[in-house]
């Protein structure tokens, strides 16, 4: 029999913003031990939440970049359940009313386009970390660190639309990469900034209803989460085809051993009582607002894709190179206006070096300036490689070095007749033998005028004078 | 009776509540009895009406993304019941 | 000088007739003698307070401007947040909880030049009516040390009847501030929800709760609340409007007020009949003065205890889940592990009334239950709610008893918690609603227990009760101090 998965995903990501979502503390990762805390996101007594206006613009704007409908009204509610690092004892999200609903991310799968649909996105503040004294099976102690309770967090959750893992990882990628366009979110997944847990089932080709489903966590990376759910797939198909059934759980992705387990612990306290917060009032967004934001946002990479594909005469597998990042497209774009020549050399420039690109060591210029120098034959392809260093090492610009080193090459014919006669009258014998038929003795000559030059002649003029000059 | 002892029971783990045995059978006889009274609650048609959740009627007010700090991290940290270097220390998660 | 208005105190201080200290000193000398015998202070800032006044006094000597109540003695509640001085909530979990804030009550008495005494008695959590589940032992009755003194504010109501301060803060979640005022022959006020901010005081029930002023007269009543109330950011739940001059709504005249009397009010089983009396007595009082009162029904009010009883301790099971033992407070010792650790410290360091709600919150939240219990109760309150809207639409005010007896013994409710539940019945449909409430004396029984008439008007409309309730006080005068045998 073929079986066929279902996945849906749900994404945890960080909110960029200064602050907490409750409280003016710090939400700076890495800050020493309860360093960014004070009495509201401790939960100590008496104290009151008052909501972080960015953080909601920035999910908006999330919501708006991925088609979701924006609530007018929605309502914090608090979910509630005893541990260390969850001072209040209830965490505030939102449950039954979120703030946005309904959307959709288009994602490229079999050559295709394949929308995935969104269920919806909604806010929440993240917990405390607890760090196991001794770090190993007999702790008699945990610790508590509150450093990032009330951390602002959205929650995307998609609808069960995927059905393989690359899909899943696509599905990621590019959600991943519109957060990061928006400047909503790091995107980063070591750090945790954009965690992703995942709901798998199984089910045979063409039946209709779902399988029972498995919860897994702890991928940590792209590339786990798409080895996690070809992991859980096999074991949830090898299962059923043993002639047994798969069990509703939770499991745990073993980055090491490269399987999942099941997470240990009673689910008993799955009863988290949820109800709408009484210390705040229902979030209410108006048309107007949403307009605004709907301004803020920029073109998304799947756009941006398309559209440098199509405009700016470079392929598409060098448009999604250069949207990877939207920092690094900007970059290429400015270059090609300043300079336009040739734009597929102006692409392999830019992802080149978008390391030095992405660090700022380099400008639109550097580029622009290094592409003209080198079609317009004022410099050679290794001098050009060599000037862009030398502005990363220095910070000056490329023109200004070019001149220092004295790194122009000789395009003027006329200015290097003189040198390629001084040649031909040195070498009377290989002459000779050029004439006689022997083609490949031109590079000889090209290499000897070089050396006499000094490697400042361009050696695509040395070559057409010497041809003249030898016939 | 309007709650069981095995409720009662549950109920008090959900809260993380250890209650004696003569608690768990003192509050299923009180929490019955006032179960028993909100019950009138349901004489009432409500299908109609809308819930009150707060007193006031308005929209939540946002305060700006700024960085505030605290500034006595040692004040918050120094009402600990039990403290290791500058975290809270609990017992250990047993697993049972 | 302990029988001195609060507006009399802040005035002698002002014209320098008596000093801070002078008058912080005799009171506290006073509650050295008095409080043994009534217990309505947890904890008193002898040292402190001395301090405090005579920076006071020192500040008016270099001629700076001076706030309302400059140099003039008060308590609070045990239930706002204090930097740095011992706020418990008369719980033992937080029998040692040094707060590192300042609840925005606080700072608004401290900002108004007030000296700050101590800190008063209370319910564990506020949840009681008779200040009887204090882990610090009971309040008494100033009028009669046999009786309770209402609650859960009881110890700030007894000790503004005892004199052992001109004023203090309370908090009033179903009733906590006027019932204890009414048993205690003084003035408390329920300000609308929003009005004072929550910041710093202890959650109970959040959608509920409001601090307000206990005084022993109307006028002084007006003075405090315009100290403590106002808008603050950092609850999200205060209202930005701005604060009316409360005291000078106290001398306008109630002519032409009209003034509702709830049937469903009267008709309560077990009124008491000197409770009625002295309602038809603060009645005529009105009508007298040119109010009109005209009969009006309420009539959901007999659902608003059962409303109450699912929405407050649904809220306060989620509220009080902090008291883990892992932050601050009590922790209980233990070999076990955390969850047993969290369960013995939340059974050790909680009473009984308290635990019981917990239990009841968290059973009407949970699963399978939320909407027949919680839902349910959340769309009664809106009835409840109307009821008033469209009461407003005809009248001023509306005027009940604020409780349904006088004081009661200490230890005759304590083993039935719905008998005890049932006595807050008047109360308690205000908060539901949000309104502001006040309780202003108004007859004294056979006995000698002072009874309180209730007045409550629609949303923000405080000053409202200050004009009736100041007519009812000068037509039926009250003993400024409760004359406390022996003292």
């Amino acid at each position: 029999m073929e079986f066929e998965a279902v996945i849906g995903l749900e994404v945890h990501a960080q909110l960029s913003t200064q602050s907490k979502i409750f409280c003016a503390c710090s939400a700076a990762f890495g800050a020493p031990p309860n360093e960014n805390t004070c009495p509201v996101c401790t939960g100590m007594p008496g104290v009151l939440p008052v909501l972080n206006r960015k953080a909601v613009e920035f999910t908006i704007r999330t919501a708006l970049a991925t088609s979701c409908a924006v609530q007018s009204k929605s309502v914090f509610a608090r979910k509630n359940y005893f541990y260390p690092d969850l001072p209040k004892a209830y965490q505030i999200s939102q449950y039954e009313l979120p703030l946005a609903l309904a959307g959709h991310i288009d994602i490229e799968a079999d050559g295709g386009t394949k929308r995935i649909g969104i269920t919806r996105i909604h806010m929440e503040e993240d917990a405390g970390k607890l760090v196991h004294e001794g770090e190993f099976a007999g702790a008699q102690a945990s610790l508590a660190d509150l450093n990032r309770c009330s951390v602002p967090l959205m929650e995307i959750v998609s609808e069960p639309d995927m059905r393989t893992p690359e899909e899943g990882g696509a599905y990621l990628r590019r959600l991943r990469d519109i957060l990061v366009y928006l400047e909503v979110c790091d995107g980063n997944m070591e750090e945790g900034s954009f965690r992703c847990d995942a709901n798998v089932s199984v089910r045979p080709k063409g039946q209709k209803e779902f399988g029972t489903k498995a919860e897994l966590k702890n991928m940590n990376s792209f590339r786990n989460v798409e080895k996690a759910l070809e992991y859980e797939i096999r074991r949830q198909v090898e299962q059923i085809e043993d002639g047994g059934t798969v069990a509703q759980e939770t499991r745990l992705w073993d980055a090491a051993a490269n399987v999942t387990i099941p997470m240990r612990g009673k689910e008993e306290a799955h009863d988290y009582r949820y109800f709408p917060d009484p210390d705040l009032l229902p979030l209410i967004v108006d048309d107007a607002w949403i307009d605004a934001l709907r301004k803020t946002i920029p073109e998304l990479p799947a756009e941006k894709v398309a559209r440098l594909a199509s405009t700016c005469g470079i392929s598409r597998y060098d448009a999604e190179l250069l949207s990877s990042s939207r920092a690094l497209a900007d970059f290429f774009e400015a270059s090609v206006k300043i300079y336009g020549g040739n734009p597929k050399v102006s692409a392999n420039e830019c992802i080149h070096w978008k390391d030095a690109v992405a660090a700022g060591k380099i400008s639109p210029e550097t580029i622009a300036h290094a592409v003209e120098d080198r079609e317009t034959g004022k410099i050679s392809a290794t001098a050009s490689k060599t000037l862009v260093e030398l502005v990363i090492r220095t910070g000056k610009p490329l023109r200004q070095l070019r001149e220092e080193k004295g790194l122009s090459q000789v395009s003027d014919a006329g200015a290097l007749e003189e040198t390629v006669a001084k040649v031909i009258a040195a070498n009377p014998k290989e002459a000779e033998s050029y004439r006689n038929g022997k083609a490949g003795l031109l590079s000889f000559f090209v290499g000897q005028v070089m050396k006499e030059t000094k490697g400042k002649a361009n050696p695509k003029i040395v070559q057409e004078v010497l041809k003249k000059k030898l016939g | 009776m309007a709650i069981t002892r095995e409720e009662v029971l549950h109920v008090a783990r959900l809260a993380r509540l250890a209650l004696s045995e003569e608690e768990v059978d003192r509050l299923r006889d009180q929490i019955g009895n006032i179960l028993d009274y909100i019950r009138q609650l349901d004489t009432l048609d409500t299908r109609e009406v809308v819930p009150t959740s707060h007193a006031v009627e308005m929209g939540t007010p946002f305060r700006d993304d700024s960085v505030c700090p605290f500034g006595d991290k040692e004040a918050i940290l120094s009402n600990a019941p039990d403290r290791f270097e500058d975290f809270f220390r609990v017992p250990r998660i047993l697993e049972d | 000088m302990h029988e001195w208005t609060l507006q009399e105190a802040a005035r002698k201080v002002r014209d320098k007739e008596i000093s801070s200290r002078e008058l912080t000193r005799a009171l506290l000398d006073r509650i050295e003698r008095i409080n043994p015998k009534i217990n309505a202070y947890v904890t008193v800032l002898h040292d402190k307070a001395m301090a405090e006044a005579t920076a006071r006094d020192e500040t008016q000597a270099k001629g700076e401007a001076l706030g309302v109540l400059h140099g003039v003695p008060l308590g609070l509640k045990d239930i706002f947040c204090t930097r740095g001085i011992r706020t418990t909530c008369g719980s033992r979990i937080l029998s040692y909880f040094l707060p590192p804030y300042d609840a925005a009550v606080a700072e608004k008495v401290a900002a108004s030049g007030a000296v700050l005494l101590g800190k008063h008695n209370m319910d564990e959590f506020a949840m009681g009516s008779s200040t009887e589940t204090s882990h610090f032992g009971p309040t008494r009755n100033p009028w009669a040390t046999g009786r309770i003194p209402g609650g859960s504010s009881g110890g700030t109501a007894a000790a503004v009847a005892a004199g052992l301060c001109y004023a203090g803060v309370g908090t009033d979640t179903g009733g906590s501030i006027r019932q204890p005022a009414s048993l205690c022959g003084v003035v408390g006020v329920k300000p609308t929800y929003g009005r004072v901010s929550r910041y710093g005081m202890i959650a109970f029930a959040s959608s509920l709760d409001q601090g307000g002023p206990v005084t022993r007269t109307v006028p002084d009543a007006a003075m405090m609340l315009g100290v403590i109330a106002g808008h603050d950011r950092r609850d999200s739940t205060s209202v930005d409007l701005p604060v009316p001059d409360y005291p000078a709504a106290a001398e306008r005249p109630v002519k032409g007020m009209k003034v509702g009397l709830p049937r469903e009010y009267f008709e309560v089983e077990g009124l008491d009949p000197a409770v009625r009396g002295a309602m038809e007595k603060a009645l005529d009082a009105l009508v007298v003065q040119g109010a009109q009162a005209v009969e009006i029904s309420l009539p959901h009010t007999s659902f608003a205890v059962a409303t109450y009883y699912i929405i407050a301790p649904a809220e306060a099971s989620s509220n009080l889940a902090r008291y883990d033992g892992v932050r601050y407070g009590y922790r209980a010792k233990v070999a076990g592990g955390l969850i047993e650790m969290m369960s013995r410290t939340r059974a050790e360091g909680f009473g009984a009334e308290v635990k019981r709600r917990i239990m009841i919150g968290t059973y009407a939240l949970s699963a399978g239950y939320y909407e027949a219990y919680y839902g349910k109760a959340q769309k009664v309150r809106t009835l409840i709610r109307r009821d008033f809207d469209a009461a407003f639409a005809k009248v001023d005010a509306i005027l009940t008893p604020t409780s349904p007896t006088p004081a009661f013994r200490l230890g005759e409710k304590t083993g039935d918690p719905l008998t005890m539940y049932l006595s807050d019945i008047f109360t308690i449909p205000c908060n539901l609603a949000g309104i502001p409430g006040i309780s202003v004396p108004c007859g004294m029984s056979a006995e000698g227990l002072p009874i309180g008439a209730q007045l409550l008007a629609g949303h923000f409309r405080e000053e409202t009760l200050f004009t009736a309730a100041a007519a009812i006080e000068r037509a039926l005068p009250h003993p400024p101090v409760a004359p406390l045998e022996g003292a």
